[in-house]
């Protein structure tokens, strides 16, 4: 179902308020596409912007930049992935070719002095071909992170992760990219999620992506779950002493 | 920076040193924090759907769909299966055909069936209805085992002691179970101290393992790891599982931590039957199928089929006319 525009912003609203650093508030993307966002500008020009919260916006391409920006978006996402059959078939090109387009994205971005973020997706299992070379997720984080992406978002797109997989997928990722610089965006379709944020919390990991409620199913399993809920993840971060809200000093 | 030394982060800039010396990014990378966790090559899974599942179930189960359950369940692999409770009927209805389902399964071999025997007539119960291994439940919480069981957590003691001497002239082994391990619904929080003391006591008592159990599910990966560590100075690891609860969804970070630490055993429920009696709608037992996928990726032999664990699964879910609980389940069943 569509969500109404009032809906959305008045999340955002609620969001703002609990204290997160950083709420992902819509998509600059082609609404032939992806309808429920076709209300970006009228999101992104109607919440409450809380100071010391970062409100990105995803931005497939210079047309979706140019648009964001006009919207008063101050950071962006972009989206590569790391399986070739997924890029084709979600995006229509190939893994290069798109991270050429961002490269494009990544340099208006820079004139801008707008800071990106990259996501990198199907980093432990494509739903076309199965199993994904951890040397691929490296080669595209890399490839995001010279670019000039503040930090890469490493995507269990299908959830199909576990400890295991995410273990030999991170050691691979970290070798290119600084630990500091990468985020796990983990989904629980298998009830996988909270594990593996473990293991990345383990292996050094300090940002981590979720979901409130768990929105978001999957799209290729239909009626399974999506998105890692940000309440459960708080609640293993907290009972492992793990502070949640920072305050900055200066 | 989690590859950074101490003493080095305290000195110096990180960003510094890299901008005078670029040679050493890569050394510093080099020294990454590989995952070097020792997991346990085999784990065995002590499966409580038949029991602890379908004790907290609503519906009252039908005897022979108890049975084809157990039936179902001893075809995949499985080595341990709770089948059910020889408790007064008056207290769990759901489980006053014990003797019926304990006679009406088939005993494939290898495969063990214990049951509760909460005291000694239930222990004479199951052994007159052909029982080779029974399990005794204690508490380290006391309001809860005064609650659960009308008596102290001391008083238990005495009753499972005799349970167990008895059971022990007949050769049958025992298993021991500690309740809210990790907190209590009317206490709240359990010092990790008390459940080492009564692990140790059934442990002493001669209990060959014990269960430690997150009844409401309120643990996390940093409680559990304390309560371990506490439990371990007096219990062997290689007699220890966990029962983790799901309400929170803490379970499987839970169990992770727990075979960090070198636990080998772990309870789940096929399709995570049973909810929380204590918070309504709310999930209860893991699910045996999500412990096994998790598992599976680690390279950790079960010698458990995940296919027909979901089978089974797909089974009593249906005559219970209810969803499974196991994410792997629903992700399964749906799959492009």
């Amino acid at each position: 179902t569509v969500v109404p525009t009032e809906a959305k912003i008045h999340l955002i609203n609620m969001l703002s308020e609990s204290g997160l650093p950083v709420i992902e508030a819509t998509s600059f993307v082609s609404p032939k596409w992806v309808p429920q966002m076709a209300d970006q500008v009228e999101v992104m020009k109607g919440i409450s912007k809380k100071p010391g919260v970062s409100y990105p916006v995803l931005t497939p391409n210079l047309k979706g930049f140019q648009a964001a920006l006009n919207a008063g978006a101050s950071e962006v996402a972009i989206f590569g992935a790391a399986s070739e059959l997924f890029s084709k078939k979600n995006i229509n090109c190939s893994v290069e070719e798109s991270l050429q387009r961002f490269e494009e994205v990544m340099k208006a971005a820079k004139e801008a002095a707008v800071p990106v973020r990259g996501y990198v997706s199907c980093v432990v299992g494509c739903p076309y071909e199965g199993q994904v070379a951890p040397k691929k997720v490296a080669h595209v984080a890399k490839r995001l992170y010279s670019m000039g992406c503040y930090e890469i978002s490493l995507g269990d797109t299908i959830g199909v992760g576990t400890p295991g997989s995410m273990t030999k997928m991170l050691e691979a990722v970290s070798k290119e990219v600084p630990v500091s610089a990468l985020a796990v965006h983990c989904h629980d379709t298998y009830g996988q999620a909270l594990a593996n944020i473990l293991i990345a919390l383990q292996m050094g990991i300090s940002v981590v992506d979720s979901s409130v409620a768990g929105l978001g199913g999957c799209p290729y399993a239909q009626g399974a779950s999506g998105n890692v809920a940000t309440e459960d993840v708080v609640y293993m971060l907290h009972g492992l002493g793990i502070e949640t809200v920072r305050n900055q000093f200066f | 920076m989690g590859n950074v030394p101490t003493t080095v982060k305290h000195c110096l800039s990180y960003k510094q040193i890299i901008e005078d010396y670029p040679w050493l990014r890569s050394w510093l990378q080099e020294e990454k924090i590989i995952s070097d966790h020792d997991y346990p090559e085999f784990v065995k899974i002590v499966e409580v759907g038949p029991r602890d599942g379908l004790q907290n179930e609503k519906e009252i189960v039908p005897t022979r769909v108890k049975i084809q359950l157990i039936d179902m369940l001893s075809t995949t692999g499985l080595s341990v299966i709770e089948a059910t409770s020889f408790v007064s009927s008056k207290w769990v209805p759901q489980m006053a055909d014990h003797t019926d389902v304990l006679q009406g399964i088939q005993r494939v071999p290898h495969v063990r069936y214990p049951v509760l025997t909460p005291n000694m007539k239930g222990f004479q119960d199951a052994v007159a209805a052909g029982a080779t291994e029974v399990a005794v439940f204690g508490s380290a919480s006391e309001t809860f085992s005064r609650k659960n069981i009308n008596c102290s957590i001391a008083e238990s003691m005495l009753r499972f002691e005799e349970v167990i001497r008895t059971a022990k002239d007949r050769q049958i082994p025992v298993r021991g179970y500690v309740s809210c391990a990790l907190g209590c619904p009317h206490e709240r929080h359990v010092e990790p101290s008390k459940v080492a003391e009564v692990a140790k006591k059934l442990y002493e008592m001669g209990c060959y393992e014990i269960s430690l159990g997150d009844t409401i599910g309120v643990g996390t990966p940093g409680s559990i790891f304390k309560m371990l560590q506490t439990v371990m100075k007096d219990v062997p690891v290689n007699a220890l599982a966990v029962h983790c609860h799901d309400t929170y969804g803490q379970a499987l970070p839970n169990i992770l931590t727990a075979l960090q630490m070198g636990v080998s055993v772990v309870d789940s429920a096929v399709a995570g039957l049973g909810g929380c009696p204590y918070a309504q709608g709310s999930s209860g037992n893991v699910s045996t199928e999500d412990v096994l996928y998790m598992l599976q990726g680690m390279g950790i032999e079960t010698g458990v089929n995940l296919e027909r664990v979901i089978e089974a699964g797909d089974f009593i879910c249906n005559a219970l006319d209810r969803r499974s609980s196991s994410k792997v389940s629903q992700a399964r069943s749906r799959t492009l």
